[in-house]
């Protein structure tokens, strides 16, 4: 893939319709809707399809809305309240199609859909507006949508990316991913997937997914992807996505973990370039750490282990928990780090999870173990698979093994999109020599 | 909103698969029918001969081709079909499952588009 790629016009998320119109990008008004786009979209999103289960035609009423916005705001200033301004604009522009023959000879008719889209006539209360997002993720994650589109499809309808962000993200052409989101949302309005909560019964596993797609947003390589998108308001985003999971749901504790996660990695991301250099985790400097997220994060997960239900998202925050507790004590507790990561292989042997262990496994019993530990890994990916042989590489100079060493740095570094990781790694190899 | 859920399993024979065991299934698609029968749901219920007894037909060029056997010659064969008449998507695959062919074949759900009923079309 090509690093070297950049956005010259990335905003996230872009504002819908906004190139339509000829308002300067940067006005107060412009501003404002950018806001509401970025906090509002998905909560918007949700309301408008909630009732057809369309979609698409959600979001281009949305976007007629933000592009009425920024006619009309400059000149009338902008609402008092600018949501319930949209959700008005929108559901008129949802009537007016659904009244346009077009329109009306391909969409069945039910009088519930109609009555669903027709305008609020009386001032909508934002306070009152109904927070249906978490049925949208449920959506998106339905078991009838393909899993690749599942991640995507959150970004897009929840977070408000634009199809060519996402495709940079998932490596794949823009018109390749934009068919693929279509159809999704075509299979979600036809097939009549609805936007409800699953039943205690199916929650689970239901969740599981949800979880996991927030968390793939969360940890997809937007730096290696597009060199200029920050890495941080991805993260942010899916930071409240997870946050938002947790207190909605109340009494999982599986959410709690993410929410934990999240919190714990990002109040590390200060810390992970000095300059342009890239610093691994054990040299960064506790100093640069947010601790308030590190509070925050600390707080989620023991909510989460009031339920005394263990998982993987659990087990996951609570070894980063153990990472940032360096903050604190000023070393890392390896032997705590050895038997979480037991614990996680247990119930999520991903490979990253098997490769992180190895590495735990060397810091506890020497280099030479934690190679043995990797040889044991038996997974086709490994043998593209970034990390593993970063740490192979570590390990193999550790143990004073440099022209292997050399070998496993050249194969890291081949694999590696991130400019600051590449750089880091190519100073190791000189290292090695 | 109507679905189809089209039943697609291996074919055995009556001796293939014993009479206890063609009993036992009738018992399940008989229970499972009325099940759906008394909630109100059910539209129709077939199943289907087996795809030995299939005629496939095409008009090509004006001219008539008929041949023996099923449309695609695969291992498992559409075996049978129920029309529901349910809320949402979620619904239709909870019956779905509680198909008794969903132990031993796929049930295929397909939501409808419209139908022909007094004779107008009607979105589903």
């Amino acid at each position: 893939m090509d690093s070297s790629v950049t956005a010259s016009q990335h905003q996230q998320p872009q504002l819908p319709g906004s190139s339509a119109v000829e308002v300067g990008e940067g006005s107060a008004a412009w501003v404002r809707a950018e806001q509401v786009a970025r906090t509002s979209y998905g909560r918007l999103v949700a309301l408008l399809a909630e009732s057809t289960g369309d979609l698409e035609m959600a979001e281009d009423c949305l976007a007629d809305a933000f592009a009425r916005a920024l006619r009309v705001w400059p000149r009338d200033g902008v609402p008092q309240k600018p949501e319930a301004w949209l959700l008005t604009v929108a559901r008129n522009r949802g009537r007016d199609l659904f009244r346009s023959a077009p329109v009306r000879s391909s969409v069945p008719l039910d009088p519930e859909a109609v009555e669903g889209i027709s305008p609020a006539l009386e001032p909508i209360d934002p306070e009152a507006i109904p927070d249906r997002r978490l049925a949208l993720l449920f959506v998106c994650a339905h078991p009838a949508i393909d899993p690749g589109i599942r991640a995507p499809l959150m970004l897009q309808t929840v977070l408000g990316f634009e199809a060519r962000e996402i495709a940079r993200a998932f490596v794949l052409p823009p018109a390749t991913m934009a068919q693929r989101l279509v159809r999704a949302k075509r299979r979600i309005r036809d097939a009549r997937i609805p936007f409800v909560l699953p039943e205690r019964s199916q929650m689970a596993g239901r969740l599981t997914v949800v979880l996991e797609a927030v968390y793939g947003a969360y940890s997809i390589d937007w730096d290696g992807i597009s060199g200029r998108l920050p890495r941080a308001g991805m993260a942010a985003e899916a930071h409240y996505l997870a946050v938002t999971l947790a207190h909605l749901l109340e009494q999982e504790p599986e959410a709690w973990g993410l929410a934990a996660l999240i919190s714990l990695s990002r109040a590390r991301a200060p810390a992970r370039l000095d300059g342009s250099a890239f610093v691994p985790l054990e040299d960064q400097d506790p100093a640069r750490w947010d601790l308030d997220l590190v509070g925050e994060g600390e707080r989620y997960l023991r909510r989460a282990a009031r339920f005394g239900r263990i998982g993987r998202f659990q087990l996951e925050a609570a070894i980063q928990s153990v990472h940032c507790a360096r903050a604190t004590s000023g070393e890392t507790d390896w032997n705590a780090l050895g038997r979480l990561y037991s614990g996680l292989l247990a119930v999520a042997p991903t490979l990253g999870a098997r490769v992180a262990y190895a590495t735990t496994v060397a810091r506890l019993k020497g280099a030479a173990a934690g190679l043995e530990a990797l040889d044991g890994i038996e997974d086709p990916r490994i043998d593209r698979f970034q990390p593993a042989w970063a740490a192979r590489a570590h390990l193999l100079a550790e143990a004073g093994r440099l022209e292997e060493a050399r070998r496993a740095y050249d194969r890291a570094i081949r694999l590696t999109v991130d400019p600051a990781v590449r750089h880091y790694l190519e100073r190791r190899r000189e290292e090695a020599a | 909103m109507r679905y189809t859920l089209l039943l697609h399993y291996l074919e055995l024979t009556e001796a293939e698969l014993g009479e206890e065991a063609m009993e036992a299934g009738k018992a399940a698609f008989h229970a499972y029918a009325e099940a759906l029968d008394r909630e109100g749901l059910l539209v129709s219920a077939e199943v289907l001969q087996p795809s030995p007894a299939t005629t496939t037909l095409r008009v090509r060029n004006g001219r008539l081709q008929i041949e023996d056997g099923p449309f695609a010659d695969t291992k498992e064969q559409l075996g049978g079909s129920f029309v529901i008449d349910v809320p949402d998507l979620d619904a239709a695959l909870a019956w779905a499952e509680k198909c008794p062919a969903a132990e031993w074949g796929a049930i295929e759900v397909r939501p409808s588009a419209v139908r022909f009923e007094a004779g107008t079309w009607i979105p589903a």
